[in-house]
């Protein structure tokens, strides 16, 4: 049946004779359609991009240079004022201290998450299991860690819980002391963030030729002379790009520490400050001021960082 | 090609500049509208949205009740409820337009002198002041711009039980004899004597309400705006002195950066705490959590600040949200009828166990001891409330902020460096620059 069907179909010929009229120029309707098709394409991520992204970011540079309280009706220009008046006051800078704890947990972060990259990219048991675990935190939402992470540090929490049965009686207060507290939130900032740099990581490593292994393997190298010699200049640019990030990161945390203490403690970074300044004092002006400050941070330190590491190219073979 | 795109670069430049100057604008140019009331109610017609902070009261048919037996009165009037759980940043953002409900709280971020731009007015203040308790907290001008539908009073709740099992039966009078008091509470009974419930931040805003009831001046919050808070024998410093020592004395829960408001309500029903300052309001919050815990709610007591002027003890009224009509809303005689409605025969100050905005009511039963002890309830003078407003947010102080108090407690268990002295007397060098700041 479906074969008799096939046959009939067939004899029916294209509408329109092909030949001659493939050389000569498309019609203008044609053109025009198909320079206008990649914007039609284009047109919905890039209203997104202009609705969601640049229009506030133009909207807050132009607050910055105005005294508005987030809600009034009124607002005045006042020039530089805010500028000035953020770069005289050098208390709201003290806080880029916090981050120093932040900009250690990354090393450690990067450090872990390459060393279980490598691990993983060898044949290992229960290797995609393992895989799995170490992704599965950056999947869940900053705010849910924040609460569950509160529980596990409360005084008789899962942390005191689980010390104690390893037989270790601690009647430590985990977010008690700016240095433990800190400490804390960096933790649980490297339990969050360990996923997505072990995953760029991993498809980095995997993106190597296998051949390059097995002429290693041939020639004698170790696991670490692997590592040292494939594998690390291979992803090197991976790598460049995830100091980057979480140098940025590092700079404007956020999240966890905001729900987990609210900037209590010595805990309070630029960001939670920034916010401070805007919801509770209502100095919309002025903490537009330190967004676009800590955005110029971010810049200046990237530009430096590529300076002193430039992306060369990398040629592995 | 090169021109080509140029001419789409500055063509999105432009539509970004037209972004950026719609986005800006602010809405609600219109000034100085009047809400009147109705003179017959069954000619009333028009349907309202009431934003609303009480989710809960929404969630259970609370509200719709209330609408119900308004509508008995107003038949021609629908009334929709709209409730918000993060009621201040919603209504924040939402007020940069014109649409935010017709009757609406008033959000603490509006400033007093923009009222008459974003509110209706419901008359002057001889008017209402003979008639409504709170009327200076929205007054702008001799005009009266919000109702605040209950009232609060600041004080202690404590378990009765707890305390007499430690040998106190009578308040204490004095900030040290509270503290002698919390003392024998930590010798004699397994509670913890006060929480300070500091990871939820709010509770320790509370403590500002002491202002008033320390020295039974009902000018505190003029004092607040043209002197220093912080100056020996001042309210704020009595208030802040004696958390502090509380903390330090190790009153206070052992640790408190992890504490948890809702796990507190039972804990104090049962009597493992055993002292919390916070406020009439939370009396009902509490033998609620006391019926659930399975514990008695008659164990729960409220008391006043230990501080007393010639044998008495004050407590500061002070008004929950106002209620206030949009000065763009159509309906603003059906949105005025709500708010006299709801304010004077709604009885949700009752349900709630608070004091009535209305001056000729009873006072609630949860304030009955108060009664008994000759407690002066003291209704602050509010003219210079908005001065104290602009003074907090100017120096960066907060005093209706939780930030400093979350210091002060880290100051007084050791978790920051410096002493109280230090600590408090550089708070009032901020507050009195920024007075001169703003050169008032």
């Amino acid at each position: 049946m479906t074969d008799t069907t096939r046959k009939a179909a067939r004899p029916v010929p294209p509408a329109a004779p092909a030949g001659p009229g493939r050389a000569a120029p498309a019609p203008r309707r044609t053109r025009l359609s198909r320079r206008l098709t990649p914007w039609l394409f284009l047109a919905a991520p890039l209203a997104l991009l202009l609705t969601f992204t640049y229009a506030p970011i133009a909207n807050m540079v132009a607050y910055s240079f105005t005294d508005w309280d987030g809600v009034s009706p009124e607002l005045n220009w006042t020039g530089t004022g805010n500028y000035t008046e953020l770069l005289t006051r050098s208390e709201l800078f003290e806080v880029f201290f916090v981050s120093g704890y932040y900009l250690v947990a990354s090393a450690v972060q990067i450090v872990l998450a390459l060393y279980f990259a490598t691990v993983l990219s060898f044949d290992v048991r229960f290797r995609n299991f393992f895989k799995g675990v170490l992704f599965f935190p950056y999947l869940i939402n900053g705010v849910a860690i924040g609460f569950v992470f509160l529980y596990f540090f409360q005084d008789g929490g899962t942390l005191d819980s689980v010390l104690g049965l390893l037989g270790v009686e601690t009647d430590h207060a985990w977010l008690g002391t700016p240095f433990s507290a800190n400490t804390s939130l960096a933790g649980v900032s490297v339990w969050r963030y360990l996923g997505l740099n072990f995953v760029l990581f991993l498809g980095a490593i995997q993106s190597i030729p296998g051949e390059l292994y097995e002429a290693a393997e041939i020639d004698g190298a170790n696991r670490w002379q692997q590592f040292r010699h494939i594998i690390a200049p291979g992803i090197r640019p991976v790598l460049s790009l995830s100091v980057i990030l979480s140098v940025s990161g590092s700079l404007s945390v956020f999240e966890i520490p905001y729900i987990m203490t609210g900037g209590a403690t010595g805990t309070e970074t630029f960001v939670i400050q920034t916010v401070k300044l805007a919801f509770q004092f209502n100095k919309t002006g002025l903490a537009s001021a330190a967004a676009v400050v800590l955005l110029l941070i971010v810049l200046a330190v990237t530009w430096v960082q590529r300076r002193i590491v430039p992306d060369e190219k990398v040629d592995l073979v | 090609m090169h021109l080509n795109r140029r001419t789409t670069l500055t063509g999105s430049l432009a539509l970004l500049a037209l972004l950026a100057s719609a986005c800006t604008g602010t809405g609600g140019s219109s000034k100085g509208a009047d809400a009147k009331a109705p003179d017959d109610p069954s000619k009333v017609k028009g349907s309202l949205t009431v934003l609303t902070h009480r989710t809960d009261l929404v969630q259970d048919g609370t509200m719709k009740k209330y609408a119900a037996e308004f509508n008995e009165t107003y038949p021609g009037v629908k009334v929709e409820f709209d409730g918000l759980t993060d009621y201040e940043g919603e209504v924040k953002i939402r007020m940069n337009t014109e649409n935010y409900g017709d009757v609406l709280m008033i959000p603490a971020v509006i400033e007093k002198k923009d009222y008459p731009k974003f509110f209706a007015s419901l008359g002057t203040k001889t008017e209402r002041a003979a008639k409504y308790r709170f009327t200076d907290y929205s007054t702008v001008d001799g005009k009266v711009y919000g109702q605040s539908p209950v009232g609060v009073v600041p004080g202690f709740i404590y378990n009765k039980r707890v305390w007499s099992e430690a040998g106190v039966t009578d308040w204490p009078t004095t900030p040290a004899e509270f503290l002698d008091d919390l003392k024998a509470i930590r010798s004699k009974t397994d509670a913890v004597p006060y929480y300070t419930n500091f990871k939820d931040m709010w509770p320790l805003t509370q403590w500002t309400n002491v202002n008033g009831s320390v020295g039974c001046d009902p000018h505190a919050t003029t004092k607040l705006a043209e002197g220093d808070p912080w100056a020996e024998g001042a309210d704020l410093r009595v208030g802040d002195t004696l958390l502090h020592d509380i903390v330090r004395g190790g009153l206070a829960e052992k640790d408190p950066t992890t504490t948890n408001w809702e796990g507190s309500k039972p804990k104090l029903a049962k009597g493992e705490i055993a002292t919390m300052w916070l406020g009439s309001w939370a009396v009902v919050q509490m033998r609620d959590a006391a019926k659930q815990a399975g514990a008695d709610p008659a164990d729960i007591g409220f008391m006043p600040f230990p501080a007393q002027r010639d044998g008495t003890f004050c407590a500061v009224t002070s008004p929950d949200y106002q209620q206030a009509v949009n000065v763009n809303s159509d309906n603003k005689e059906a949105a005025r009828a709500w708010i006299d409605w709801f304010t004077d025969k709604s009885g949700y100050a009752e349900a709630n166990l608070a004091l009535s905005p209305l001056k000729d009511a009873p006072l609630p039963a949860v304030l009955e001891p108060y009664e008994k002890a000759g407690v002066k309830l003291l209704d602050l003078e509010d003219s210079k409330g908005a001065e104290v407003k602009s003074l907090d947010n100017r120096s960066e102080v907060g005093i209706y902020k939780p930030d400093y108090r979350q210091e002060l407690v880290d100051l007084a268990r050791g978790a920051r460096k410096g002493g109280l002295d230090d600590y408090l007397g550089g708070l009032g060098e901020r507050w009195a620059e920024a007075r001169s700041a703003l050169g008032s």
